[in-house]
């Protein structure tokens, strides 16, 4: 432990120097603007942007992606000391010592997201154009996705935490705008605004941080906050550490904020794809991984991200083996493995580069997957319950294929991406030592093995056994514009993870940033052999209930857990029961109070001054007789009043 | 042009309008119903004409401003009566300047949503709901109506840019007239009820004032000087903290039932819901920042020692406001009542900013009154758009509206985020200052208010849901979306709350000298932060020299 401990002192106190922008880095505000320009031109453009709207949809986020890429390729060429950069664009907020730049930073960590954002978002809009191509309202689709890309850039390549918030705000806005984009189902509208707000319930502790740390520092800046933090007592680093972490809980639906998450699955599939499993929801785990430096010095704060994690990640599992609707099982797992990297940030230096290593791999895996679910989706007439799906292998051979890939990613087989990425993080867990670090790793291996189980559940569900549609569903392999996505994403699936950890790529690149873990225990663990053996079992437990025997069309009854499950864990019962009726009563006990209390006392002074009440209600006419009168009285005291002062 | 009468010019212009509008012919006048169209026509077009002259007027004095000036500029003072040492007396600091240059830009775009208050709209397409008086049973003369609103912008230019109390205090007092007729005569629904109850309301807060007025007056007279209502010279007169007591509360229970402050709030959902759209924006928009700027102005700044000792109990009432009135929104049936308590909890917020003094939050509430003007004239206007064609003004009554006018509701939607503070629209920049200014010394404060960023959410999320969201109710399906007209009265409000939410940093700029002197006549330095951070280039700086 004091080991840890030192390393992690050490890696905080020695952060490369902040360097103003540099080369292509000068044009870093264009990843703002070409998004927000498409949004800007399909929004107001209107209907007669219909036709073409989806091309400019599409070129945005790609242009932006060739921006992160030049961005990138110079960042290499630099030495690691002179990769972070910041550059103003202009003042956005100045009022005496709160003065918030509207600023960039790019670092390694920031770079990662862009690429991240970019790249999965434009294949996710490719996608979209085929997916949405018989909704009249694609351009307005479009419009939001963009608006997302831009907000999510702004997100992740503030310099500050007034900017990062506006971006955690922002991306709150179009997803509730893309959750409930078909707002005329009641069910998306409900749960577009229960996004909204649960989300807001998290910005109060973001906010509250950030109000926090002007107190303490006097700014907002990453730079002015990272570099005052290790002089600031220890309970107010504690305490900003918990607001983030609020914050992040909402943002990334962790335990207690989760039960937005499988409700947003209203919204279209690509929209479930890009903004929840790949990029928005994790950004709670960048903002814990950017505030790093306050987390280092806070080893309380740490632990309660790790365990907010550790439960959020057995939590997500288990809701994933019950659901029935392919979505949901697959938001399930969404939270679950953010859990994972929710779990690795809390570890400190020593999880946070597999926690981005995760984060990575995840939104291949995860966007590819969930294609796939909207593939099936889309030639199965919006059909998502698996019970009704089954034998897809055949008749959808390249969505099978990738969605395979995708689902030994996630599982952990090695060696594609979730076995490099995953493990690591079991094996920090366990490293970190003492009685939380064993529960914290059981809870890693565990959840590894039901991951395994469900995981398999859906593919047996949905490619195998026989088929239970109905006469009218007719499905075929989806067109290219959808499989090309789905192919790239199932190669980064593949490769992704051992890419970024073999040969340590992604610990040298961002180590300087976040720090370096103490120890390795090189690529074949014990905690990553034993999580192996977990996956095996939980396969093998999903093929005996799924894959050995036929699937029942309806769901059986299920025993006490199951039931549990499929109701995401009372999440919304106990939300409704402690948070939803108390609060209805209390507005209703407020708007009663404030008619019958409040109002009726000062109509009954009012009216025992004025005589009786009727004359209130009918002073229409004896009005402006009684209206002229107090201004004759009001100039009679002040004339009075005033010939007084003179005599 | 340096010594202009900027301020007076402006302030005449609208009652020159009102008087071209006087001389028009009138309803009783002879012709056919065609005439009489035209004549309210050119009513309508002389009003709108005024109104966008004042604002040329205005801002183009705006331009002539000079941040680093002095505090006070296109100053004029006039002796008005001798014996009492009343003064006309105007001026504008860069708080006056903003709440004046608001009031100029709300102007036309009431008047262009205020176009068919008093004849039918052709809008409303017979749903109407029935029992539902969405206008005066009896046609009324539209030349009253526009004079109303003139005659009130000429005086709530002066109530802003009077620095003279009893000019202030004549400003203050006067514009409740104007107003009561366009509530009681022109409102909708219990519209004499309310109209009564604004005025009573307001009439004993004024009287309380003017005691106040003039016991200051007869402070302010010491030795051989006469006494005097001029603001700057009030500034030096010192009382003793006794009667600083007792005046300041005179002043604040005026200003906090004009703001209104929980709990003097109870007339204002009445007054707003039963006020046209139009005179709703000018009630919420500007009548009420009347209430805040005078606490900012004379409450704090001419008693200050008092306004220390009253701050803790007017923060709790803040705050309580705050989320009192967010609660209370949250279960309003009808959406005008719903935005009107929308804006009791945000008056608190500007309360809050205004009474934590320090830099951020008094910036914070001064951005927040002008901002509150805009993006609440937006949601009662569009709510006004949405009652026209309805003909209720019930959120019940709706339903998939984005479907069959998706202009209207997109608008609808940019207002109500304005109206939770989402970054990037003008709301938030004020919101969150206030937030920080208060939390650097009430963190408590601070934090119960922040949690109504929540609520905030609830009410605007759960209003659009109801009445934008879901199937379209079939009495809706011909509903037209937008109109030019419509169009030009709350396009200009949506661009302002995206432009200021963007670059705040014009308006800031105006608003911090202001601030700052305020708070030096209170003697409030901000809090200084305990491990405070060199700004980053000093960073950069030391971190390359010792590369080097």
């Amino acid at each position: 432990m004091t080991g840890l401990a030192v390393g992690t002192l050490r890696a905080a106190s020695t952060p490369p120097a902040t360097l103003p922008a540099t080369g292509v880095e000068h044009v870093a505000w264009l990843l703002l603007v070409f998004p927000l320009a498409g949004a800007a031109i399909l929004l107001l453009g209107g209907k007669r942007t219909n036709a073409w709207g989806h091309l400019v949809g599409v070129a945005m986020p790609v242009a932006a992606f060739c921006v992160g890429v030049a961005m990138f390729v110079q960042m290499l060429g630099q030495p690691a000391s002179d990769r972070v950069r910041s550059m103003t664009i202009y003042q956005w907020v100045i009022v005496s010592r709160f003065r918030v730049p509207m600023g960039i930073r790019i670092d390694p960590l920031s770079i990662c997201f862009v690429l991240l954002i970019t790249g999965v978002g434009s294949l996710i809009h490719i996608f979209a154009v085929g997916y949405m191509s018989h909704d009249p309202e694609r351009r307005r689709f479009f419009g939001y996705m963009n608006l997302f890309v831009a907000a999510m850039l702004l997100l992740v390549i503030a310099n500050n935490y007034l900017g990062l918030y506006a971006g955690w705000e922002g991306v709150g806005l179009a997803s509730y705008l893309l959750i409930g984009f078909w707002q005329y189902k009641p069910a998306a509208a409900v749960a577009a605004k229960k996004a909204f707000i649960a989300n807001r319930v998290g910005d109060v502790g973001l906010s509250l941080a950030i109000m926090l740390m002007f107190t303490t520092f006097g700014s907002v800046t990453f730079s002015g906050v990272f570099h005052e933090a290790p002089k600031a007592s220890h309970e107010v680093i504690t305490a900003i550490g918990l607001l983030l972490l609020l914050g992040a809980c909402g943002k990334s639906a962790q335990v207690p904020l989760q039960s937005w998450l499988l409700d947003a699955m209203e919204g279209p599939t690509p929209v479930s794809a890009l903004i929840h499993a790949a990029t928005m929801v994790t950004a709670g785990v960048y903002l814990i991984v950017r505030s790093g430096p306050i987390f280092n010095l806070s080893p309380g704060a740490r632990l309660a991200v790790a365990i907010v994690g550790a439960v959020t990640l057995l939590f997500g599992a288990i809701i994933g083996c019950a659901k029935d609707d392919i979505k949901k099982a697959l938001a399930g797992s969404t939270m679950s493995q953010i859990g994972y990297m929710m779990l690795a940030a809390g570890l400190g230096p020593a999880g946070y580069v597999f926690a981005i290593a995760h984060l990575l791999a995840h939104g291949f895996f995860k966007a590819g997957m969930f294609l796939g679910a909207g593939s099936v989706k889309h030639e199965m007439n919006d059909e998502v319950d698996m019970r009704r799906f089954g034998g897809l292998d055949k008749i959808m051979p390249v969505t099978f294929v990738t969605f395979l890939l995708g689902y030994l990613a996630i599982i952990g087989v090695p060696p594609l991406s979730g076995f490099f990425t995953k493990d690591p993080i079991i094996d920090a867990a366990f490293a970190k030592g003492g009685t939380s670090g064993a529960l914290l790793g059981t809870a890693a291996l565990l959840g590894a093995g039901i991951t395994a189980f469900y995981m398999t559940r859906v593919m047996f569900m949905t490619f195998a056994g026989e088929r239970r549609w109905e006469a009218d569903q007719h499905p075929h392999e989806v067109p290219p514009v959808m499989t090309s996505p789905m192919v790239v994403l199932a190669i980064g699936s593949v490769a992704a993870g051992g890419f970024l950890i073999l040969g340590n790529r992604l610990l040298n690149f961002l180590g300087p940033i976040t720090g370096v873990p103490p120890t390795s225990h090189g690529i074949w663990t014990k905690a990553g052999l034993a999580a192996l053996v977990l996956v095996a079992v939980g396969m093998v437990i999903a093929w005996a209930l799924y894959g050995r025997r036929p699937v029942p069309a309806t769901a059986p009854a299920g025993n006490p857990v199951t039931v549990a499950a499929r109701k995401d864990l009372y999440g919304d019962a106990v939300n409704e029961s402690l948070l939803m009726r108390p609060g209805q009563w209390l507005t209703r006990l407020s708007v009663f109070f404030d008619n019958k209390g409040i109002d009726a006392l000062v109509n009954t002074v009012a009216a025992t001054f004025g005589g009786t009440s009727g004359r209130m209600r009918r002073v229409e006419n004896g009005f402006v007789r009684s209206y002229a009168l107090s201004m004759l009285v009001g100039a009679v005291l002040l004339v009075g009043a005033l010939l007084l002062v003179k005599l | 042009m340096d010594h202009f009468p900027w301020l007076t010019v402006a302030g005449a212009v609208p009652l020159v309008g009102a008087l071209a509008i006087g001389f028009t012919p009138g309803r009783s006048a002879p012709g056919s119903a065609a005439d009489r169209r035209a004549r309210d026509q050119l009513v309508k077009y002389i009003a709108l004409a005024t109104s966008l002259v004042t604002l040329a007027v205005l801002a183009v004095m705006a331009t002539q401003f000079n941040t680093s000036g002095p505090r006070f500029q296109f100053r004029q003072v006039y002796q008005w009566i001798p014996q009492f040492g009343v003064h006309y007396a105007v001026g504008v600091d860069g708080i006056a300047l903003v709440l004046i240059l608001m009031t100029a830009v709300l102007m036309p775009v009431v008047v262009l949503a205020s176009w068919h208050d008093v004849d039918p709209d052709p809008d409303a397409a017979g749903v109407a709901v029935p029992g539902f008086e969405t206008a005066p049973r009896k046609q009324r003369s539209a030349k009253s109506y526009f004079i109303l609103m003139l005659v009130l912008e000429t005086m709530m230019i002066g109530v802003f840019a009077a620095t003279d109390v009893f000019l202030f205090y004549v400003f203050f007092e006067a514009m409740l007239v104007p107003m009561y007729f366009m509530i009681g005569s022109y409102g909708v629904g219990q519209r004499q009820y309310a109209a009564v109850k604004f005025l009573l309301y307001s009439l004993l807060g004024g009287l309380l004032m003017l005691v106040a007025v003039i016991a200051l007056y007869v402070y302010s007279a010491h030795g051989s000087h006469p006494g005097t209502f001029l603001f700057s010279s009030l500034l030096r007169v010192s009382l003793s903290p006794t009667v600083q007591k007792w005046l300041f509360l005179g002043f604040f229970i005026a200003f906090a039932i004009k703001a209104p402050l929980w709990p003097f709030h109870t007339w204002l959902p009445d007054a707003a819901t039963s006020a046209q759209p139009g005179a709703a924006v000018l009630l919420v928009g500007v009548l009420d920042k009347v209430g805040t700027f005078g606490m900012l102005r004379y409450c704090l700044e001419l008693f200050p020692s008092a306004a220390h000792y009253f701050t803790p109990l007017i923060i709790v009432l803040a705050v309580v406001g705050v989320l009192y009135g967010a609660i209370v929104a949250i279960g309003q049936k009808d959406m005008k009542r719903l935005i009107a308590y929308t804006s009791v909890s945000h008056m608190g917020l500007i309360t809050l900013g205004i009474f934590a003094m320090t830099s951020q939050g008094q910036a914070g509430a001064t951005l927040y009154m002008v901002n509150h003007g805009f993006a609440t004239g937006a949601l009662f206007i569009i709510a006004g758009f949405l009652v026209a064609r309805r003909g209720s003004q019930l959120i019940e009554d709706y339903g998939g509206v984005q479907k069959v006018a998706p202009l209207l509701a997109g608008l609808f939607l940019i207002a109500g985020l304005a109206g939770l503070s989402l970054p990037g629209l003008s709301t938030f920049v004020s919101e969150f200052l206030v937030l920080v200014g208060t939390f650097t010394r009430y963190e408590v404060a601070a934090a119960l208010a922040t949690t109504g960023i929540i609520l905030a959410a609830i009410y605007i999320l759960w209003m659009y849901q109801r009445t934008m969201h879901g199937p379209v109710k079939p009495e809706l399906a011909k509903m037209r979306d937008l109109r030019p007209r419509e169009l030009w009265a709350v396009g200009p409000l949506i661009a302002l709350i995206i432009v200021l939410g963007v670059y705040p940093k014009p308006v800031l700029d105006i608003i911090n000298p202001a601030v700052h002197s305020t708070l030096v006549h209170v003697h409030s330095p901000d809090p200084v932060p305990p491990h405070p951070a060199v700004t980053m280039q000093r960073i950069e700086i030391t971190k390359r020299g010792g590369q080097a």
